[in-house]
């Protein structure tokens, strides 16, 4: 048996190995060695997440520190570990989707200049995912926060000859720049009145920090604890792409697939669902904060689930989807069932890692063709595609029995049952949701796979092109379709066995804190009759039928009335440019932000630098002394007659000086 | 004791030593004055490695003591020891040289002798200010490492380079000329030169913000701080790469260790009563220069001014006054030693092969130079304050001491987490990222062995400082409590009033 602290080093370790080794040395062993490096080491870090998966189902606990990472001024920062069943959870889905996208990437990427470097970094991504799930303090999370951060920017830009991916993967780092900043201070705060950065011991102080307040500005006194919360929180919107830091995640899928499923979809960006979850002992202490988390989870998952409607590039869809279900999760967290957010964020990581990697296949099909206008009819050439495709729809609509539908329907149980400010509007949301989700899915779920395909069919007598492919598409190879399989069986079934213990048993324990007076996780543990019971009690309840007709809708406007979506697009032309436009908040961005600072900057360097500081005081100062001087050379004629009449009159001063005394 | 000569002296005249030699094998023979000039700065740097591993960390006093006349009149002494402050600067003013003359190695054709000499004798001069403990020896060093640098920017550097050395010197000889003035009247009142008394001298508030003030000159145009930054970006713009190197990593902070070797601890007073005066100034090069920086057009000149924004977090970090402010400026000051540094070293790889330092001359450099820009996006990470990078551990300590005192300040200063990833990853999206540009960036070579040894140096250092800075802050504990408690007690008696 190996020492359970050996395998916590273990986990983020291995993948650290394999993305040092196929990064420095991939030109030196190859391709094919780089991907069984990096795929070994994730698969042994998958392999011990599942040991300490079980150890701490059996009551296993770590927080301890690895080393002293710094000191300063008294203070300890420390590298350390704490395990308990919320980052047992964590690690798990972490290591398991990464190493079903590592099998993906063999066959997504195998013609790419860049294959050594695309392991390496994915690699590099697991490892910083997990050393972020896996910290007991606040500089480590900061550390794997940026670090996922970094791993993103790069991955984004991978193709970074693109000049569309190279400003999405710029935009995305300063979009979670602004997010950090928040983040930093909130971490800042923390510091400041804790005096240390341990979760434990910050936690342990949580009740005394919830009495203080705050003057930030003066006159005004705040909760210390509710602007701790919501910096905090200002972290998880940029990295969790919620309301108004949003913006970066959609140009994100300018990245090659595989990574849009591990990084945008499956487990970057619930890292900031996971933070808030994991500091609950705090937001529990302000319900301001959980008032704002809610509102902001219920404004990110209904508007940004209607522009999910009117995009057209398949990756895009999945792309607005996952910042609607961001939102869910969001709203669960603001009603203080942190642990259904856990929940959907590990069912949502099953089926939309499942959907991205499902969509990659089909665009690897379609010769890299995006837009789901010139599908149709896949549902022919590539079975295997279109059933896992269709699992993870499903359960993404929250049909009842798929998991989705378990951890969705828990979430508008919770909110339902939550008092706080704004809950009857994130109640709305999150209801409403359910039909723009399923009409969106399964526009493209029709688009795709049913109807006649518009794409050229070539014959076979059309040649290959340069993947040795012929024309007509066909089901992709075995390293493709297997982890769509291996995704969709958690999506199918996960659901059903974890509700139970997660609603009823209190799972996380002591990993998340409920203050008494907020019941959400009450009630929804009171109506629960296990989960068959719920299924099919879901079939009398409002959101079954939203879905249902969603996906009737979504039939008959693309399957059956297939002129009508445009007419009605004309016919309500403006909410259509709105949406095209998502609202305007890029072009104000750009607009306000980057043109703006620009703008200052300018006016700083050329008014104050230039022409203030260099032009008038420096140069000035020069210039000055150079008249000044031009002046007194006047004196220094070099004619002894000039300098005896000064002397003359000098003399002539001084005598009349003396002469007055 | 080594060689027979006690240790700090060899580490100033050391450098010194082979740069008359390097001088005296004259221009004609190139091959040997590198070769030569390399020697001596690798063994110059191996002399100075048991500043560190012999420091004892447990002493807040000086250690490696040296004492002997020199001017006894006026009582003037050489007089040199090292702290928890000063000792870790001579390192890396000692590895910086050895990377300045390995840069210098193909680039510099022109008078190869004179240039190397230049960065060997200047080593040993900036090496003597960190070390002096007597302030006309100090003076001495001080005035006289801008001699090199003059040099090394008048006869090395681009087209305006007699406009930027005379800028240059002007502008921070002026500067130290009221600091002299403040040596001389602190002489008077204490009777000798030495800083250590100048130290425990009872001053009345006046005196002291009058001398703060005059030390304030010298310093802040060192640093620089706004409004006296402008000589920099013109300085760096015209220096060759290895002028750049030193002047970013090294010269910078002489200023910022001239505030905590004289400014706080000879006029506490002074220093409090100014400390809005110096915050304010410390975030305005944080905000402001961070904003221009955003706008430049020219590499160098925007390193230059991220380099004044990053000094921005070092004078915020003693002003605040405590251990995790200050400390996390002088790990500050160390960590842009090196980034600054390698970013400096990458434009010159790039220059050296197009001859151009605008960014709209580049574009799509990964292409020709995969390995180049793996280390540009690297060091360009660094500059943005990544962690796991040694960018990131300075600004962070400052941030989180400066919240302590006011939470506006770190709001401010923590702005430097967005202007400085914009600014720093606009200019690698624009020259490294993207297709191949023109025909100059077609014709790109990557990095020789040479270069690539040097960014490696680097990278590791840098990588190293931020994945385990505890080394580095271990030092320094001692001496920076040490003046924290010092500065705490007020020097002026009966006469606090204004």
């Amino acid at each position: 048996m190996i020492d359970m602290q050996t395998l916590y080093l273990v986990v983020p370790l291995a993948p650290l190995a394999g993305a040092l080794l196929a990064g420095l040395f991939g030109w030196l062993i190859g391709r094919t060695w780089s991907h069984r490096i990096t795929i070994l080491g994730i698969a042994v870090s998958c392999v011990a997440s599942y040991l300490v998966f079980q150890d701490v189902q059996q009551g296993g606990h770590f927080n301890g520190a690895i080393y002293t990472w710094l000191t300063s001024g008294g203070i300890n920062f420390e590298i350390g570990f704490l395990i308990d069943k919320l980052t047992a959870m964590m690690m798990l889905v972490v290591t398991f989707v990464s190493l079903m996208v590592h099998i993906y990437t063999i066959g997504y990427m195998r013609d790419d200049p860049g294959y050594q470097r695309f392991f390496s970094y994915i690699s590099l991504f697991t490892f910083s995912m997990l050393m972020l799930v896996m910290s007991n303090n606040f500089v480590q999370l900061f550390f794997g926060w940026e670090a996922v951060g970094l791993v993103s920017y790069l991955l984004i830009g991978f193709w970074y000859t693109k000049p569309t991916a190279i400003y999405a993967n710029l935009k995305a780092f300063l979009v979670n720049r602004v997010g950090d900043f928040g983040f930093l201070l909130g971490i800042g705060l923390v510091l400041a009145h804790a005096g240390t950065l341990d979760y434990a011991q910050v936690f342990g102080q949580a009740s005394a920090l919830a009495g203080q307040t705050i003057h930030l500005i003066p006159g005004q006194e705040w909760s210390l604890i509710t602007v701790i919360c919501i910096l905090l929180f200002i972290g998880a919107m940029g990295k969790s792409a919620q309301f108004p830091l949003h913006v970066w995640l959609p140009d994100s899928m300018e990245g090659p697939t595989p990574i849009s499923a591990l990084i945008h979809a499956a487990t970057m960006v619930t890292a900031g669902i996971f933070m808030v979850a994991r500091m609950s002992p705090l937001f529990e202490l302000s319900e301001t904060a959980l008032s704002f988390v809610m509102v902001i989870g219920a404004i990110t998952a209904l508007f940004m689930g209607f522009l999910g409607v009117i995009q057209n590039d398949i990756k895009r869809v999945v792309a607005y989807s996952t910042l609607s279900q961001l939102g869910y999760m969001t709203v669960a967290l603001g009603a203080s069932a942190y642990s259904v957010a856990i929940f959907h964020l590990m069912t949502h990581a099953f089926f939309k890692a499942l959907l991205f990697l499902a969509a990659g296949s089909v665009i690897i099909a379609m010769h890299h063709e995006q837009d789901i206008r010139h599908m149709g009819g896949l549902r022919k050439y590539m079975p295997i595609t279109w059933i896992t495709s269709l699992v993870g729809s499903l359960a993404l609509i929250g049909t009842p029995f798929f998991s989705g539908f378990y951890s969705k329907d828990s979430i508008i149980e919770a909110v339902h049952a939550s008092h706080l400010a704004g809950s009857g509007f994130a109640y709305f949301a999150v209801v409403a949701g359910v039909f723009v989700t399923a009409f969106y899915s399964f526009r493209m779920y029709f688009l795709v796979f049913h109807g006649k395909p518009r794409f050229p069919i070539h014959d076979a007598a059309h040649g290959h092109d340069e993947h040795g492919n012929s024309g007509t598409p066909h089901e992709t190879p075995w390293v493709v379709w297997l982890p769509l399989v291996l995704l969709a069986i958690p999506s199918l079934v996960i659901g059903y066995y974890t509700v139970g213990p997660i609603i009823e048993g209190n799972w996380f324990g002591s990993a998340i804190y409920v203050a008494d007076q907020h019941h959400a996780m009450q009630a929804l543990a009171e109506e629960f009759h296990g989960a068959t019971a719920m299924a099919l009690h879901a079939l009398y309840t409002l959101p079954f039928w939203l879905a249902l007709g969603g996906v009737i809708t979504a039939y008959l406007l693309y399957m059956v009335f297939t002129g009508l979506p445009a007419k009605i697009a004309q016919r309500f032309s403006l909410i259509y440019t709105i949406l095209e436009r998502k609202y305007g908040f890029d072009e104000f961005y750009v607009w306000f932000f980057a043109g703006g600072a620009r703008r200052i900057g300018n006016g700083l360097w050329k008014q104050g630098d230039e022409r203030v500081i260099d032009g008038w005081l420096v140069n000035g100062t020069a210039k000055l002394v150079g008249w000044f001087s031009g002046v007194i050379r006047q004196f220094q004629s070099g004619y002894i007659y000039h300098y005896a009449f000064a002397m003359l009159i000098g003399v002539f001063v001084l005598m009349t000086w003396f002469v007055k005394v | 004791m080594l060689l027979g000569m006690p240790l700090l002296s060899l580490v100033i005249w050391m450098p010194i030593f082979f740069g008359v030699a390097v001088l005296v094998t004259g221009d004609r023979n190139a091959f040997a004055a590198r070769w030569l000039a390399l020697i001596g700065a690798t063994l110059s740097f191996a002399v100075t490695i048991p500043l560190y591993t012999q420091f004892d960390l447990a002493s807040a006093g000086m250690q490696f003591v040296e004492l002997a006349p020199w001017i006894e009149t006026f009582k003037i002494n050489y007089h040199l020891g090292v702290d928890g402050i000063s000792v870790l600067f001579i390192l890396l003013t000692s590895f910086t040289t050895v990377l300045a003359v390995i840069a210098g190695w193909k680039v510099i054709e022109k008078n190869v002798a004179q240039y190397m000499a230049a960065f060997l004798i200047m080593s040993g001069l900036m090496i003597g200010v960190f070390a002096a403990l007597d302030a006309i020896l100090f003076y001495v060093f001080w005035e006289a490492m801008l001699i090199p640098m003059f040099i090394v920017i008048g006869v090395w550097g681009g087209a305006r380079r007699v406009y930027a050395s005379i800028k240059f010197f002007l502008y921070t000889l002026l500067g130290s000329l009221l600091m002299l003035v403040a040596f001389i009247y602190l002489y008077l009142k204490s009777g000798s030169f030495e800083i250590l008394q100048f130290h425990q001298l009872p001053l009345s508030l006046k005196e002291q913000v009058l001398i703060f003030l005059a030390f304030f000159t010298a310093f802040a145009v060192k640093v620089p701080m706004w409004p006296v930054h402008t000589w920099l970006p013109d300085a760096h713009v015209e220096a060759p790469t290895g002028g750049s190197v030193v002047l970013a990593a090294i010269m910078l902070k002489l200023g910022a260790y001239g505030f905590l070797r004289f400014s706080l601890p000879i006029t506490p007073d002074g220093s409090h009563a100014l400390t809005g005066f110096m915050i304010t100034l410390s975030l305005i090069a944080v905000v402001y220069i961070g904003l221009v920086a955003l706008v430049q057009t020219d590499m160098k000149k925007l390193i230059a001014y991220s380099s004044i924004s990053h000094m921005g977090f070092v004078t915020l970090g003693f002003f605040i006054f405590s251990a995790l402010g200050m400390e996390g400026a002088l790990v500050q000051m160390i960590s842009h030693g090196f980034i600054s540094g390698a970013m400096f070293l990458c434009v010159g790889v790039m220059y050296d092969r197009v001859h151009s330092r605008n960014i709209a001359d580049y574009g799509g450099v990964a292409n020709k130079m995969p390995m180049f820009a793996a280390f540009f996006v690297l060091f360009a990470m660094a500059n943005s304050g990544l962690p796991a990078t040694s960018g990131f551990v300075g600004e962070f300590m400052v941030i989180m001491g400066a919240i302590k005192v006011n939470f506006w300040y770190a709001f401010l200063a923590a702005s430097t987490l967005i202007f400085g990833a914009a600014y720093t990853l606009w200019m690698v999206k624009r020259v490294v990222f993207g297709a191949v540009g023109n025909d100059h960036v077609a014709h790109m070579q990557d990095i020789s062995a040479r270069e690539f040894l040097v960014l490696a140096l680097l990278a590791v250092v840098v990588l190293a400082m931020g994945i385990y800075p505890k080394p580095f802050t271990e030092v320094m504990h001692a001496s920076v409590n040490n003046l924290l408690a010092h500065v705490s007690v007020s020097k002026c008696g009966a006469d606090c009033a204004w």
